[in-house]
């Protein structure tokens, strides 16, 4: 493939949403209440739509005829590049909205940041995504303000959630070969360069939540060079069951 | 209010609604009024966020991204429709808990035909096919039901769920024009979910006990086997473009009368299934339950959060 | 169960031009959780492009017992609509 590198960095991004997506769908249906059910799915359905578009372009740059389904669904575990972070399971609503807002808080600084990317389709995927984003951080923001500042037991609960996915998050800003050779073409993100707003408005909201700010500095990677959690393995034979268990086969 | 005083409003009430009035929550209406609504609603409201579940069972597994996102799409709509029914339940005077309360102490019903399992990802499409389109044709005369809050959540909802039954159809569709495995699944489906779905019209007419005042009250506008054999008369030939079998010998298009006949309906499993012995009962109920109990101390935390904050308002301002 | 969340009013504007229209209700414990909801609950396909939330009990309605002397009062002044008043066609434009 010619742009092995580009199209490494398409998938370094889309399977973030992929797999953030696939857990949110998982809760279809089973919130607190109606409302957070159709809200929740709402952000998956993001999410989703924006693995599309990334997983259509990278599908385009490969000359061996791929699909956005053939690279969705037909990898190895090893492949998925996605952070840690968002293969994380849906333990409680708190683990949930946690793990959104630490995803959502970079996603959106990322996003920013790849709208001045010298990549005209990754530009335009961008400007389409940052709406959507801006909107996921608004609420999971608000949430963990409700829990954090709620009831003692919301407190505990979500703090529990903090302190336990805090060590995922700095995984975030580790940069893969593929993201620094992207980063020196002017097509990919300086990530290391959106840390410390990162942190900063982690740190304002877990505050305005009345949460403490883990001061752990033990943190976890390998997702982004497909070394994934044991979560990884169920996540994935969930989604790839059909695709595995009846090989090629229009749906 | 006397005997006579009552007799005489519920003959103004009887008026208004033959006269095709529609009838608002403030309204004076008679108890039996309320509490049919109360009841037809809920369950109505209780069936889509029930059917939720077994829909909700394959989105993980969906078999590509397109069919993930429509599915997701329309599981939410689901929770949407469910959302819009219990607010016009509401305007009666129960609330949402209690209505939950109802559902999860098994006093309230909800559409048997979710009490079915998906097994295959083929029924998926047969829950859109079959289950949307009887659902369709038993919502569309709703639009017109003489309680105002319950008509108009069915005209957003009748808007909403054209889309469902065209996604169900159209994984038939793939199905039936991909390998001879797929079209196995088809039929297969067609098969599991083709008599629960002529169940979903409820027991015949000579067996109906509601169906005489819902009519006049236009929670009905035809009787359960008007309707079933509507849905056997618009289904049958979109068996036909699939190229799968209706699992009924006794299924033939009458000449004479322009319909199909069919075979007997087995009512024993009809009433195994209301009663609460249908393969999946347990587990959905387990399922709305669990969601509502595990989140109670979210709910909770919402409301602490928005007195706090209500107080620090009222503190500032004074 | 103690403590529910209260219902609330939703009222969409579809498109600038337009008055909000009341679009039905939903839960939520504030007003921002309001607004959040109302957009996913009411404008996922594209409805609108403003929204009110109110919570229910703000409103006060109208009795319909009283439709009577509230509303029919109104019914036979005829005055003050154009086709009670007798013009030759002649007159155009008016």
């Amino acid at each position: 493939m010619k742009q092995d590198t580009l199209y490494q960095y398409i998938l370094g991004i889309a399977d973030n949403s992929l797999i953030l997506g696939q857990r949110l769908g998982e809760l279809c249906g089973h919130g607190p209440t109606l409302e957070t059910d159709i809200a929740i799915t709402n952000i998956s359905l993001d999410l989703i739509g924006q693995t599309r578009s990334y997983y259509q372009y990278a599908a385009g740059l490969s000359d061996e005829g791929i699909t956005e389904d053939d690279i969705a669904f037909l990898r190895k575990e090893r492949e998925y590049r996605n952070v840690l972070l968002v293969e994380q399971p849906n333990t409680h609503f708190g683990y949930v909205m946690v793990r959104q807002f630490f995803f959502d808080v970079f996603h959106l600084l990322f996003l920013k940041e790849l709208q001045q990317s010298a990549d005209e389709t990754l530009v335009a995927i961008a400007n389409k995504a940052v709406k959507e984003v801006g909107y996921h951080q608004r609420f999971s923001s608000d949430w963990i303000k409700r829990l954090g500042d709620g009831t003692e037991e919301s407190h505990q609960k979500v703090q529990e959630a903090v302190n336990d996915l805090w060590r995922y998050t700095d995984e975030l800003f580790y940069m893969t070969e593929a993201d620094k050779a992207m980063f020196n073409n002017d097509i990919g993100v300086d990530l290391s360069h959106l840390k410390d707003t990162y942190y900063e408005t982690i740190t304002t909201v877990l505050s305005d939540a009345t949460l403490a700010v883990p001061d752990n500095t033990y943190f976890q990677k390998g997702g982004k060079d497909g070394i994934h959690t044991e979560h990884m393995g169920y996540l994935l034979s969930d989604l790839q069951y059909m695709q595995r268990t009846y090989p090629n086969m229009n749906w | 209010m006397s005997d006579a005083e009552v007799k005489n409003l519920e003959a103004l009430f009887e008026a208004r609604i033959a006269r095709d009035e529609k009838i608002e929550p403030k309204d004076w209406m008679p108890e039996k009024y309320r509490k049919t609504h109360i009841r037809q609603i809920s369950q109505h409201a209780h069936s889509e966020i029930v059917g939720m579940l077994p829909e909700g069972n394959w989105i993980t597994r969906a078999p590509s991204l397109r069919r993930k996102a429509a599915l997701l799409a329309k599981v939410q709509d689901e929770a949407g429709h469910g959302l819009y029914l219990y607010a016009a339940c509401e305007t009666l005077g129960i609330s949402r808990e209690e209505l939950y309360e109802q559902l999860h102490s098994g006093k309230a019903k909800y559409s048997s035909i979710f009490n079915y399992p998906t097994l295959t990802w083929a029924d998926m499409g047969a829950i859109g096919w079959l289950v949307d389109g009887a659902a369709i044709i038993n919502q569309v005369p709703l639009c017109n039901t003489s309680f105002g809050p319950y008509a108009r959540a069915m005209v957003r909802v009748c808007k909403e769920e054209s889309f469902h039954q065209r996604q169900g159809y159209e994984i038939m569709l793939t199905l039936c024009n991909g390998t001879e495995e797929q079209k196995a699944m088809a039929q297969d489906a067609l098969n599991r979910w083709w008599w629960p779905s002529l169940m979903m019209f409820g027991p015949t007419d000579a067996e109906s006990t509601h169906t005489e005042q819902s009519m006049k009250w236009k929670l009905k506008r035809k009787t359960n086997d008007e309707l079933r054999q509507q849905f056997v008369d618009q289904t049958a030939p979109q068996a036909d473009i699939l190229g799968i079998t209706i699992p009924d010998p006794e299924l033939k298009f009458n000449e004479d009368t322009g319909h199909y006949d069919f075979g007997p309906i087995d009512w024993d499993e009809f009433w195994q299934v209301v009663k609460g012995h249908g393969p999946c009962n347990k587990e959905r109920l387990e399922a709305r339950v669990n969601a509502w109990e595990g989140g109670a101390w979210v709910r909770d935390a919402a409301m602490a959060y928005a007195e706090k904050q209500e107080h620090k308002k009222v503190a500032k301002a004074s | 169960m103690k403590n529910n969340w209260p219902l609330w009013e939703v009222f969409v504007r579809s498109k600038n031009g337009l008055e909000h229209r009341h679009f039905g209700s939903l839960h939520a414990a504030d007003a921002e959780m309001a607004l959040e909801n109302a957009r996913d609950v009411y404008t996922r396909r594209s409805e609108g492009v403003s929204i009110w939330v109110v919570e229910s009990k703000h409103i006060t309605a109208s009795n319909p017992s009283e439709n009577g002397e509230m509303f029919e009062p109104a019914q036979d002044k005829v005055y003050r609509h154009p086709t009670f008043y007798n013009l030759p066609d002649e007159v155009k434009h008016m």
